[in-house]
């Protein structure tokens, strides 16, 4: 059979610290074509930015298990050597991050920043790099490329900087991007020039897209593919439309209900989800989510004893809870949809 | 930039003008303080068989009468157009520029620190070599193999390092090594052959030295290195130099290293700038005949013209070091240079 471009299968990444052991991701499953944006949300601390270093190969080796399988267009990186996945970095997969300030060398210009990305995977001279460099500048929006390719980065404003990693992570011409929170550091307004120019570029390039971001706002615009993690956990994963139609799991209502919308009144209030992320060293016993779940009653006390299953809900969308069928549709339809469309 | 620069070497000249003032009214008001007349700083001058006229006659030549302020312009012009001291029995000619001239032993001042620079250049140099790459690659080697063997044994060696005062380990290396070593594999101490008449031996009589100077810094420079190593290898952008599937090597050497170094060059130019005034420490456990060597003859033999050139010389060095270093932090870290 053949595999998709990307798969993940069974991810788990766990690191032994002093506290204990972190099950950082435990575990996540999902896929990818090329071409598709596959968008990864959650709070804080469940997992989504380690999830992304992981199919890099970043993660901390010192301290970290992994074990599972990725499969990036037939290769096997897990248990592939560090050589050979650093020859797929930067190459067949780049990432951009959140941060373009501190993700940046403050101490070499922004052109050489690029000039290097692009020479450790390509034995062309300096000049022709610096060409490259500057066209990349130019496609990402960048004006006067060719005399910004020589200022540092505490030269660029917040988002010309992001503009800039995003020419950097595409200089190799990736087939897989992973940006993670790639707008989280920055002004809305800029914002949504940065997911505009993502979009453009993905068409450009054909690459397959991950994006990762605990903004609802931000996958709705560009996301195929929606998969919800909790901590450590995929919960929820199908196509964004029906994820954003028909959600099936009670932590994803609750992201829906505490994501802000310009088109609410002023005297609306968001819904935030009650409670605080669990330390991802002594997990909640069964169902991570049930100490802030309001349907974990509902279940025979299974939410509290027995770790759920993914199993499929719909055609393609998977589900990680305990509740049956019938039970989400009925408090999706009675219970949850008519707060959030009141809010509207 | 070049208006920085002059800026800074103005200012740099000034410091010196005033250090010089300072050492001046301390060398030559303290002596009165503690009893002593014109006429006994002019009896150092002409020897013990003079008349007290004669020393009298001498002390009003050499101008010992004048006010301080004279006698320190009469001090500062010299250094620029020479002087000729008059002490009665003789004229003895020092030309420019002239810091002094040693009637104790009848030269002028500045052909001698210029010999003994020599001696504590090459001390210098040579030891800051050793310690610089020791000294760094075992801070990052550590920083990267944090909590290994390796990390805490040389830890433990620096900590030792930093603490062993020069004359314990100094005198250690010499018995171990030259007196108490059946083949004498380093020299006794005590002896310089200068690097253009023989190269070997220049080594040979500095390498004892070199090493145990060099393992008082390369201590602290090990534990500096080290914690900006394991500072910067967490930085977001050594990520990123990952993620751009760099080799580990450049990882660490271009993207890590090249963050920590700033701290390290500032403390290596301070400390080499201190070092090319004189290692007293060394130079005297060793018998070296360097700058710190000759300041602390000068000062045990109370030859005051001889100790204001040496505190001259050397503060020199401290003061060019300071503005050496802040143009540096301009060429390493482009956000300064901006500001």
């Amino acid at each position: 059979m053949a595999h998709p471009f990307l798969e993940v299968r069974d991810l788990r990444i766990l690191f032994s610290t002093d506290d204990g052991l972190v099950r950082a991701v435990d575990p996540v499953s999902f896929s990818l074509e090329r071409r598709q944006t596959l968008g990864i949300v959650g709070e804080s601390g469940s997992g989504k930015s380690v999830t992304s270093l992981g199919i890099l190969g970043l993660h901390n080796r010192r301290n970290a298990q992994v074990s599972g399988e990725i499969w990036l267009d037939g290769m096997e990186i897990v248990n592939a050597g560090p050589e050979e996945v650093r020859a797929l970095r930067g190459k067949k997969m780049a990432m951009i991050f959140q941060d373009p300030l501190s993700a940046m060398h403050p101490f070499y210009t922004v052109g050489s920043q690029i000039i290097e990305a692009y020479r450790v995977h390509n034995r062309v001279s300096k000049a022709a790099a610096r060409r490259h460099a500057i066209d990349m500048l130019g496609r990402v929006g960048i004006p006067q490329p060719e005399r910004r390719i020589d200022d540092y980065p505490h030269q660029f404003s917040g988002g010309m900087r992001q503009r800039a990693m995003i020419a950097m992570a595409l200089s190799c011409d990736p087939e897989l991007l992973i940006a993670d929170e790639p707008t989280t550091a920055l002004d809305v307004t800029v914002q949504a020039q940065i997911l505009d120019l993502m979009r453009g570029l993905q068409e450009e390039f054909g690459s397959a897209l991950i994006i990762i971001t605990h903004d609802l706002g931000v996958v709705a615009e560009l996301a195929d593919d929606i998969l919800v993690m909790y901590a450590g956990k995929g919960v929820e994963y199908g196509s964004a439309r029906s994820v954003f139609e028909q959600p099936e799991h009670p932590y994803t209502w609750g992201l829906l209900g505490s994501m802000p919308r310009l088109d609410r009144t002023r005297t609306d209030r968001l819904v935030p989800i009650t409670g605080t992320p669990p330390s991802l060293i002594t997990l909640p016993s069964g169902c991570a989510f049930h100490p802030r779940c309001a349907y974990a009653n509902r279940t025979n006390g299974l939410s509290y004893t027995v770790v759920p299953d993914l199993v499929g809900a719909s055609d393609g969308h998977r589900v990680r809870c305990h509740l049956t069928p019938g039970q989400r549709r009925e408090a999706w339809e009675n219970d949850v949809r008519p707060k959030l469309e009141s809010l509207v | 930039m070049v208006a920085y620069i002059v800026r800074r070497l103005i200012m740099g000249v000034f410091l010196l003008v005033v250090v010089s003032m300072i050492t001046f009214t301390i060398f030559f008001l303290v002596p009165r303080l503690g009893g002593a007349t014109p006429d006994s700083l002019a009896s150092r001058y002409v020897g013990n068989k003079a008349t007290p006229e004669q020393v009298h006659t001498a002390a009003v030549k050499l101008g010992f009468y004048d006010p301080v302020p004279v006698q320190y312009g009469r001090w500062a012009k010299a250094i620029i157009v020479g002087a000729d001291y008059d002490y009665g029995p003789g004229v003895e000619h020092c030309p420019a520029p002239c810091f002094g001239y040693s009637f104790q032993k009848s030269s002028p001042v500045w052909p001698d620190l210029l010999d003994r620079a020599r001696v504590t250049f090459s001390l210098a140099i040579g030891a800051a070599v050793i310690w610089v790459f020791f000294g760094v690659s075992t801070g990052i080697i550590s920083a990267l193999r944090r909590g290994s063997f390796f990390d805490r044994a040389s830890m433990s060696v620096a900590l030792a390092g930093v603490s062993l005062p020069i004359f314990f380990t100094g005198l250690i290396a010499l018995v171990t090594f030259s007196y108490g070593h059946p083949f004498r594999i380093t020299a006794p101490g005590g002896t310089y052959d200068d690097f253009t008449k023989n190269p070997a031996l220049w080594a040979y009589d500095l390498i004892l030295p070199w090493i145990t100077l060099a393992f008082l810094f390369a201590a602290a420079y090990a534990r500096l290195t080290r914690a900006g190593m394991l500072e910067t290898m967490n930085e977001d952008f050594v990520r990123t130099a990952r993620a751009k599937g760099l080799a580990e090597r450049t990882v660490v050497v271009k993207h890590g290293l090249r963050a920590a170094i700033t701290p390290i060059v500032t403390i290596f130019g301070l400390d080499l700038g201190l070092l090319l005034g004189g290692a007293v420490l060394t130079e005297t456990t060793f018998g070296l005949p360097g700058l710190g060597k000759y300041a602390v003859d000068a000062v045990s033999n109370q030859d005051l013209p001889q100790v204001m050139g040496v505190t001259m010389f050397s503060s020199s060095f401290i003061v060019l070091a300071n503005i050496v270093v802040d143009l540096f932090y301009a060429v390493v870290d482009p956000r300064v240079r901006v500001a």
